[in-house]
């Protein structure tokens, strides 16, 4: 690690806040590049991969367990974070231990799970406490409190571990996998203390899901029914300082609130249950953090953090693809074949147009007088009545489309939808004839049975629309085609009741 | 404080709400001052005074949900906290994020939280009651949806169901009829009625005067400091409505200004 930009940090001084970013952005490709230049392994990446499903190796059993259980923490608090809205608290935790961790070394000089763990619980709980004492005095929100907590705290680690450094004597090696993580770097003790922190995490959210749910929803009705709304805040964000904290070594200070995040996003993304989103959120982070072990391991001693996150992220990214109810691919699904059943209403809205202009008298519409309704050529035309084919709703011989009582059934629904709305909105809502069809265009595929009833009703059973055109009711639908000859519009009849 | 005193009314049950010198101030800058009442049992009474006037805090601290800065509240005789499990909340609707990842029935639920221990899962007389709830503002058919896909209306009759299923004496509704259809109006004032011919206390923070009249009666008229407090036929005269919303408090105001701009 490079000490130049240490020195810059100690002249910087009040410059503060931005010196030290500078510093960090410097500084950080140089720690990922120190944890991946380790020696490239002469041994293919498949032999590799068979040693990790072989489970043989007991640091990579550590390793694999320790990443799936941070995986279920992190993905059972980021939950809570997100429905609170609290993403960003995660972030500014997660870089408000670092001095705690550091402190923690310089206890005894050790990497003593126990003593860094109590630091930087220690930190991660003064920033929680920096951010609630700016909120609740000064005039700024929540964002501008974590961008502050976020920074300093994470400056302060970073003076402190240069300073670590320089120092003579103990065992320095590993302190930088606190920064991009390295599963293979667990040891019994980090096992054993994400153990712990995972199992007292479930209890918690299992035992007091009902409060939890609440006081995330509603603090003001939790408050008003008498629970101890600040107590429960605060347990949540004591286990979220514990669940950044065990998980520090196996993803980093850097990352660690991806991992917060990204599983409890995606989950979100898929159900709008809280009890399921948490399973879902669990399961994600599990499945990202044995993926993180599994590529790290694989790649020989590459930083698992950006694989754990990047794993994360690809369930985030498959969940906002393929999501069944709100994925892209389903709304993509949905509004292609909606379109497609308008593009087939609307041919058998012409093929009605085309019968109704020979006054019901021909058996089915011949194509070339399709082609001439919806002003198309010849083989538009016969595709579009092979599609209706394809559904049953026509039959294609000799170049005449007829429709099956389906198909007649549907195309009167479809023109008796448009011309009572067009009736409706002259009559009912005043306005000009001439303005209503491209709005009847729309509504005519939407109408439901119900509102059809209601404005046969509203509309006292008219049989003419505002051109004198028929409204063909239930009872012509039932009869079909022949029932209706001899109904052809003579002039302009108005929408008169049926008498 | 003479907190320990237990009034009440003449029969000797202890009234529904009792305030005393309630003054509360948000960033030292105060919204109420030196509230007193004492409200009977079994009333529909409606908060009415312009915006600002301090309706939404007056309940909200009648709860300890705001810090006062002097004053007590007795809830049927007790503190509030001792009493809390006898008062049904209704919050303003938009108090709370409708994209919450919870079911209408799950919000209704808890309604029933208060009448739980600590850690104890809703039991099945729980979760009847709640469908009961949901049954009287009709909204059972609902009860699987997630909360962000209803309408407004649907969202306060819900909130309403939540209220119902605490179960309470005294109920403290902060602006239920705002953004509802004429319906769900109709049905929630409907319930109210009934509600207190069961002998149940109402507070209805209101915000249309127009219907304050015909709904309620009996009003508080509130503008920072208690105006009045009476049978509707009482206090809903010209005089009054002019004093709260008329005439400025410019003195209130003003030295509220000079508080705030001290702190």
């Amino acid at each position: 690690m490079s000490t130049s930009g240490c020195r810059n940090l100690r002249r910087g001084g009040p410059q503060g806040v931005a010196v030290l970013l500078l510093t960090i952005i410097l500084l950080a490709p140089q720690w990922a590049a120190a944890a991946r230049i380790n020696e490239i392994s002469e041994s293919n990446l498949a032999d590799r991969a068979i040693r990790f499903f072989a489970f043989q190796d007991p640091s990579l059993r550590y390793a694999l367990a320790g990443s799936m259980m941070l995986g279920i923490c992190c993905g059972l608090m980021g939950t809570f974070l997100v429905v609170r809205k609290l993403a960003l608290m995660g972030d500014a935790l997660s870089h408000a231990v670092l001095p705690g961790v550091a402190l923690g070394f310089l206890w005894n000089m050790t990497k003593d799970p126990l003593a860094i763990f109590v630091g930087a619980t220690i930190a991660g709980l003064l920033g929680a406490g920096t951010v609630q004492l700016i909120r609740n005095t000064t005039k700024h929100k929540e964002d501008a409190a974590l961008g502050f907590v976020l920074a300093s705290f994470f400056g302060a680690g970073i003076c402190l571990f240069t300073m670590i450094q320089n120092l003579p004597g103990g065992n320095k090696s590993g302190l930088d996998k606190f920064m991009f993580g390295q599963a293979a770097s667990l040891g019994r003790g980090d096992v054993l203390l994400l153990a712990v922190v995972t199992v007292l995490t479930l209890v918690a959210v299992l035992a007091f899901y009902k409060e939890y749910s609440l006081t995330s929803f509603d603090s003001a009705f939790a408050r008003s029914i008498g629970l101890p709304v600040q107590l429960f805040h605060y347990s949540l964000m004591l286990l979220l300082a514990f669940a950044i904290v065990a998980s520090l070594q196996a993803v980093g200070v850097v990352l660690v609130s991806a991992m917060l995040v990204i599983p409890a996003a995606a989950a979100f993304l898929l159900t709008d249950r809280l009890g399921m989103m948490l399973v879902l959120s669990a399961i994600f982070g599990m499945t990202a953090g044995g993926m993180g072990a599994f590529f790290s391991f694989v790649g020989r001693n590459l930083p698992t953090g950006p694989f754990m996150v990047l794993s994360a992220a690809a369930v985030f990214v498959a969940a906002l693809l393929f999501g069944p109810r709100h994925g892209i691919a389903a709304r993509w699904w949905r509004q292609r074949s909606r379109a497609e059943r308008t593009q087939r209403e609307n041919t058998l809205k012409s093929i009605y147009h085309v019968l109704e202009a020979a006054d019901f008298r021909i058996e089915g519409a011949s194509l070339a007088d399709l082609a001439e309704k919806r002003r198309e050529t010849l083989e538009e035309a016969q595709s579009q009545a092979r599609e209706l084919e394809r559904h049953h709703l026509a039959s294609l011989r000799n170049e005449v489309v007829s429709l099956t009582p389906q198909g007649w059934q549907r195309a009167c629904e479809i023109v008796r939808n448009h011309r009572l709305w067009e009736l409706y909105l002259t009559n009912a809502a005043q306005i000009a004839a001439d303005h209503v069809h491209e709005d009847a265009e729309i509504i005519e595929h939407v109408l439901g049975e119900d509102n059809v009833r209601q404005l046969e009703k509203r509309l006292n059973y008219a049989t003419r629309d505002p051109h004198g055109k028929l409204i063909p009711g239930l009872e012509d639908i039932r009869q079909g085609r022949s029932a209706l000859i001899g109904t052809r519009a003579t002039g302009y009849g108005g929408g008169g009741p049926k008498p | 404080m003479s907190a320990d005193s237990e009034t009440g009314n003449s029969d000797g049950t202890p009234c529904p709400l009792e305030v005393h010198d309630l003054t509360v101030a948000y960033h030292k800058k105060p919204v109420l001052y030196g509230i007193d009442l004492e409200v009977p049992a079994g009333n529909l009474i409606g908060i009415i005074g312009p915006n600002g006037a301090g309706k939404s805090t007056l309940i909200k601290a009648v709860m300890g949900l705001l810090p006062t800065s002097s004053g007590w509240v007795r809830i049927f005789g007790k503190s509030y906290r001792q009493n809390c499990h006898r008062v049904g909340y209704v919050p303003q609707r938009e108090s709370v994020d409708w994209d919450f990842p919870v079911s209408v029935m799950d919000v209704v639920l808890m309604g029933r939280y208060g009448k739980l221990h600590l850690a104890q899962r809703p039991r099945k007389e729980d979760r009847e009651i709640a469908r009961d709830c949901l049954e009287k503002v009709k909204m059972l058919p609902f009860a699987n949806r997630q909360i962000g896909n209803l309408s407004g209306g649907q969202q306060q009759r819900v909130f309403l169901a939540r209220a119902l299923a605490q179960e309470s004496d005294l109920y403290l509704m902060d602006e239920p009829f705002v953004g509802v259809d004429a319906a769900t109006e109709t049905a929630i004032i409907a319930l109210l009625r009934e509600l207190k011919s069961k002998g149940k206390t109402l507070l209805v923070v209101h915000h249309d005067l127009a219907s304050a009249k015909e709904y309620f009666d009996m009003l508080i008229l509130l503008n920072m400091r208690l105006v009045a407090f009476g049978s509707t036929s009482d206090v809903f005269t010209p005089e009054m409505l002019q004093t709260t919303y008329g005439g400025r408090l410019t003195i209130l105001s003003d030295v509220a200004q000079s508080i705030a701009a001290q702190s």
